[in-house]
């Protein structure tokens, strides 16, 4: 790699790992001072790098160029300094001798507290992945911005929102206790959840931009199976999901960026790794009495891995999405179920319970009636189709519905 | 919406032997598939429970009796509780119950938020 490669590379591997650790100095309230003093390490290292080549070992180099940088910042400022100082007496730091400790240890310490700082509950959900997604990912405003398809102003407002709630709750940059880490666990899983999905689902047709939002996902996630205190069955279970799911990335997109429905996908683009690492995560995730939802809907993914239609097969995806639903409700989880109904008890059966389900401003609803109609009547299968033709808000939907009219 | 309880009941036939694992197994699954229809309609607030046929009746001055209850000819097997915007939609829910193959009824009670 030479510099034009690498500085990006170390950006998305190392910023967050400065940050955290500087954050751990300056405590989350003085966050925007550890994110200048990153982003000058990264601008000296642009200009140097060029200019006089790689150093020896870069990684060490922008360490000790932030380190310098905190201290020159402490020394120059004075009234922070003496702020910082005060603060910092506890540690009986000397702020001229200001040791940084970049040790493998803390680096991983400081980013793992750094998760739950982020992804407290204090801020919205939709505000904690912009968070994760800047500081434990790296991600600049702009490509925030193209992942929720909204305006590089809308992002930084809302970081800057979900910066000033953490200063102003002053949550400290810690593991939760004990007692409560479960629940906190459970938040920070749920962030997580959230930001594999993002990618794995988002609209933005920037496939590059989604399969990295889904990478980071699970990077933070296998971070939590490391730690003795966050590697529950939950945690496994989440990560043997995002194992499945982003073992089908290659199959599911066409070169240009459009879908392939799981039924026309090459299976032999199927990742086999990460499927055995999903088995893997999921065997460890099957300790200890609760079932989360991850559980079942990494189990949902595990029998989707197996593209042979059995009875054996839908009839324990039909029972996974029943716990799922008694766990929790949401309209895509239902029609999901409705489809593994048809396949387990007969579309017969299937069709009775999905006009039940009231679901009737929602495309996929009236894309899964005619699914069910296509073999017992095709008049009503299309017009089930154009009905969600009509209700698809995207030119990808559109496309999807448009082929299945077309093959009816 | 409201809140319903369905308590399920059915004959405590007696001398019924005890099911084996795969009976019981394929006894879940009308269960699960009904419990699974009522939540995918969003109608599910809670799943509930299984009750044993074990029990016991306390009455005063220090009466406790065993079950099963000789004076009682259906005892409660379990119940859920479901939303519906009546009872009469409630109702509706159970007809598909598949106690009612097991020679068992429904009984739909509108639950009362005590406030």
């Amino acid at each position: 790699m030479d510099e034009k490669e690498l500085i990006p590379h170390l950006f998305r591997t190392e910023y967050r790992k400065i940050i955290s650790v500087l954050c751990k100095v300056f405590s989350i309230e003085h966050i925007e001072i550890a994110e200048d003093i990153v982003s000058d390490t990264f601008l000296l290292a642009a200009e140097t790098w060029g200019l006089k080549g790689l150093p020896k070992n870069p990684t060490a180099w922008l360490y000790t160029v932030a380190k310098n940088k905190t201290q020159d910042y402490l020394k120059h400022n004075r009234i922070f300094n003496e702020k910082i100082v005060f603060e910092l007496k506890h540690t009986n730091t000397i702020v001229q001798e200001l040791e940084i400790d970049w040790s493998e240890k803390n680096i991983y310490d400081s980013q793992l507290q750094m998760m739950f700082t982020i992804c407290n509950p204090c801020n919205s959900s939709q505000d904690q992945i912009c968070l994760s997604l800047n500081i434990l990912c790296g991600f600049g405003a702009e490509e925030i911005a193209d992942a929720f398809l909204t305006s590089k102003d809308v992002i930084y407002k809302r970081l800057s929102r979900a910066k000033e709630k953490l200063r102003a709750a002053k949550i400290k940059i810690e593991l939760p206790h004990r007692s409560e880490i479960d629940k906190r666990l459970e938040n920070v899983l749920t962030t997580l959840y959230l930001l594999f999905s993002e990618g794995y689902y988002s609209i933005a047709q920037n496939t590059t931009l989604r399969k990295d939002l889904c990478i980071e996902a699970m990077r933070l996630n296998f971070m939590l199976t490391e730690n003795e205190q966050t590697n529950t069955p939950s945690t496994n279970a989440l990560l043997a999901l995002m194992c499945f799911h982003s073992s089908r990335f290659e199959a599911r997109t066409t070169s240009n960026g459009d879908s392939i429905l799981y039924e026309e996908q090459d299976e032999t683009l199927w990742n086999k790794e990460l499927i055995q690492k999903g088995e893997y995560y999921l065997g460890r995730s099957s300790q200890g009495n609760h079932i989360s939802k991850f559980h079942l809907e990494a189990s949902i993914a595990y029998w989707h891995t197996q593209k042979r239609d059995t009875t054996e097969k839908w009839e324990n995806i039909l029972q996974l999405y029943n716990r799922l639903l008694q766990i929790e409700y949401s309209p895509i989880t239902a029609l999901n179920r409705t489809y593994a109904l048809a396949k387990a008890n007969g579309v017969k059966e299937a069709i009775v319970e999905a006009e039940k389900l009231n679901l009737s401003d929602n495309h996929f609803y009236f894309t899964l009636l005619g699914e069910l109609y296509k073999t017992i009547d095709k008049e009503k299968s299309k017009e089930h189709f154009l009905c969600a033709l009509s209700l698809a808000k995207t030119i990808a939907d559109k496309q999807i519905i448009q082929q299945k009219v077309n093959s009816l | 919406m409201k809140e319903f309880l369905l308590v399920f009941r059915r004959n405590e036939g007696g001398g019924e032997p005890q099911p084996s694992p795969e009976q019981l197994q394929a006894m879940m699954k009308p269960w699960q598939d009904w419990i699974g229809n009522i939540a995918a309609q969003n109608k599910l607030v809670n799943s509930g429970n299984r009750l044993s046929s074990d029990g016991r009746v306390v009455k005063s001055n220090n009466v406790i009796t065993n079950g099963p209850y000789v004076e009682m000819k259906e005892a409660i097997g379990g119940y859920i509780i479901v939303r519906a915007n009546s009872i009469d939609e409630a109702a509706e829910l159970s007809k598909d119950c598949p106690i009612l193959q097991m020679n068992g009824n429904v009984e739909v009670r509108t639950i009362v938020p005590m406030d």
